[in-house]
């Protein structure tokens, strides 16, 4: 899947903005060949961290630097308005000395093919992005970097998106998307870096941020069912579950050895089932800002 | 990829766009009935009534029938370009940069990973296209319209000589490119296109106007006004057309001699598109 060849990096990157600092010192890697999710809230540094990457501003401190051959769309697209889309399209290719065929190939990509003749000011939102991401794809590029791709899709068209991002991975290129939405962040990336007020809290793999399989468990009384789970799974892995229940970092086939403990020790047991964190749980406890995503 | 390459790559690319915009046929159509109206519409009204008061204080019948035939087409080309052309094409320029930002199309290109600096001398060429195909219309328009007038009135047809049409041509293209570019820098420095076009006409209808006013009250203000680039701009024309009697056409002035204004408005040329290749270079894309 990856060829742990860097094809995007950036090192201690900071951007200050007055007395504000938008990135402190964010250090990541985007390995070739591999979709790497950039979370956060809105507002968190996201969009400052991937135009900084891509020259578009210039770091206060801290380097990033990413392959030439990239393609990108940032913060929504900015296109000619009196132009169709197609139009548009073929501007930016003779910019970068790519055939008309080019210009198609991407149209059909994104399913615009059949519009592609209408003046962009006439565009849907989601018509727009997705024009936008057609110009990211042009050329081929080694990178593409996404930011909020799905803003202003409907869900067909966030499928849509989601299968396309997918194709992208399957056939070698690399893609670094940056989003709020988590649930699609764990459906198609293969690893992720969460950023929060600027820094980055977290990089990894998908599965090892969502820490595996755990056990929840319901019972009562808590206090005693507690003692029980630290004795079982060690004082590190018993935490609360947002519910109110247990969670235990053991895998699913010690349910029954945790039952048992838990009857012997005058427990009642109200339920126990393996439970696999989503990436959505793992990003609130990072940030505690679950009201900024939906 | 060499920076010709990419330099011609972006020419084509803005030469493609521009032909496309409606802003650029409007400014380009706007400036051409100018130019009739004030070139040869009032002067052709005036000349068949009878009222010489009309277009022009004190020429005689005899006198605005010569300024309508062939052979003064240069003449006539160029008297407007101080003041209307001049605005209308600093109004282009500002548009063509500052739209850039406000529609998001250069924060695209550049993330694209297309250069700056090839990108924007592409730009700069192509309104520079647009410049000569202005002066190119509106030399054949003018033309045309005096063969008719000519041909109309019964008089002999005499050509302009080629020296006459290039000087023409020249100082011409130094003016309206002048103009051109000095907005492209505005719309640069500006990140937009609203207050870039705004300060523009200001500054080149009415600033430069009121200190040349000034100008005869202090010397030093006097002094300033020899640099700026209306002054030298209309200098330049000046120099060819003459300022004539009178209050003489707007903008056309003799402040200067036409060599300084020449160097003058090629050195603003120069300047307008190094300052906005340094800000494009430095700034951020946002």
């Amino acid at each position: 899947m990856t060829a742990n060849t860097p094809v995007a990096s950036t090192e201690s990157l900071t951007k200050v903005y007055g007395d504000r600092v938008a990135v402190d010192k964010v250090t990541m890697t985007v390995q070739r060949g591999e979709v790497y999710g950039f979370l956060g809230p809105n507002g968190a540094g996201k969009t400052t961290t991937l135009r900084m990457l891509l020259g578009l501003i210039r770091p206060t401190s801290g380097s990033a630097s990413a392959t030439s051959s990239v393609g990108a769309l940032i913060e929504g697209p900015g296109f000619f308005p009196y132009l169709s889309g197609r139009a548009n399209l073929r501007v930016l290719a003779r910019h970068r000395g790519l055939p008309d065929a080019e210009v198609e190939r991407v149209l059909e990509r994104v399913d615009l093919a059949g519009r592609g003749d209408d003046r962009f000011k006439g565009y849907s939102l989601g018509m727009k992005q997705r024009l936008g991401v057609a110009a990211a794809l042009m050329g081929d590029p080694e990178l593409i970097v996404l930011d909020e791709p799905t803003n202003g899709l409907d869900p067909a068209g966030m499928a849509d998106m989601r299968a396309l991002v997918v194709d992208l991975a399957r056939g070698g290129q690399t893609v670094l998307l940056s989003s709020h939405l988590l649930a699609e962040v764990q459906e198609i990336c293969h690893r992720v870096s969460v950023i929060h007020d600027g820094r980055l809290l977290r990089e990894g793999g998908v599965a090892d941020l969502r820490g595996g399989v755990s056990l929840r468990v319901r019972a009562t009384p808590e206090p005693e069912a507690l003692a029980v789970a630290m004795r079982l799974a060690g004082d590190d892995g018993v935490r609360r579950d947002t519910d109110g229940g247990l969670l235990l970092t053991l895998p699913a086939d010690r349910a029954p050895d945790v039952t048992r403990a838990l009857v012997g020790a005058g427990v009642d047991v109200h339920e126990i089932t393996a439970a696999e964190r989503s990436l959505e749980e793992v990003f609130f406890e990072m940030t505690s800002q679950k009201e900024a995503v939906r | 990829m060499s920076t010709i390459v990419s330099t011609t790559r972006s020419t084509r690319a803005e030469l493609m766009r521009l032909r496309a915009w409606p802003a650029v046929w409007i400014t380009l159509g706007a400036w051409l009935v100018l130019s009739l109206l004030f070139g040869y519409l009032f002067t052709y009204l005036s000349y068949t009534s009878g009222d010489p008061g009309f277009a022009d204080e004190g020429t005689t019948q005899a006198q605005q029938l010569a300024r309508m035939m062939p052979d003064a087409v240069p003449n006539v080309f160029l008297q407007g370009m101080p003041m209307f052309g001049g605005a209308l094409m600093m109004v282009l320029g500002a548009l063509v940069a500052g739209n850039g930002y406000g529609w998001g199309t250069w924060k695209t290109l550049f993330a694209q990973g297309v250069r700056r600096t090839p990108a924007l001398v592409g730009s700069v060429l192509s309104l520079t296209a647009v410049v000569v195909g202005t002066l190119v219309v509106t030399f054949a328009l003018d033309l045309g319209v005096s063969l008719v007038i000519a041909t109309t009135e019964s008089q002999d047809v005499v050509m302009p000589s080629a020296g006459s049409v290039g000087e023409a041509f020249g100082a011409g293209f130094l003016v309206l490119e002048m103009w051109a570019l000095l907005g492209f820098l505005l719309g640069t420095l500006a990140r937009g296109p609203a207050l870039s076009v705004g300060l523009g006409l200001v500054w080149a209808l009415v600033v430069e106007n009121l200190l040349r006013g000034v100008g005869q009250l202090l010397g030093w203000v006097e002094t300033l006004t020899e640099v700026l680039p209306g002054t030298s701009a209309g200098s330049l024309i000046g120099a060819i057309v003459g300022v004539g009697d009178g209050d003489g056409t707007p903008g056309v002035v003799d402040t200067v001699p036409g060599d300084q204004a020449a160097l003058t408005v090629a050195a603003y040329v120069v300047l307008a598109v190094l300052a906005s290749i340094a800000l494009v270079r430095r700034r951020d894309v946002t």
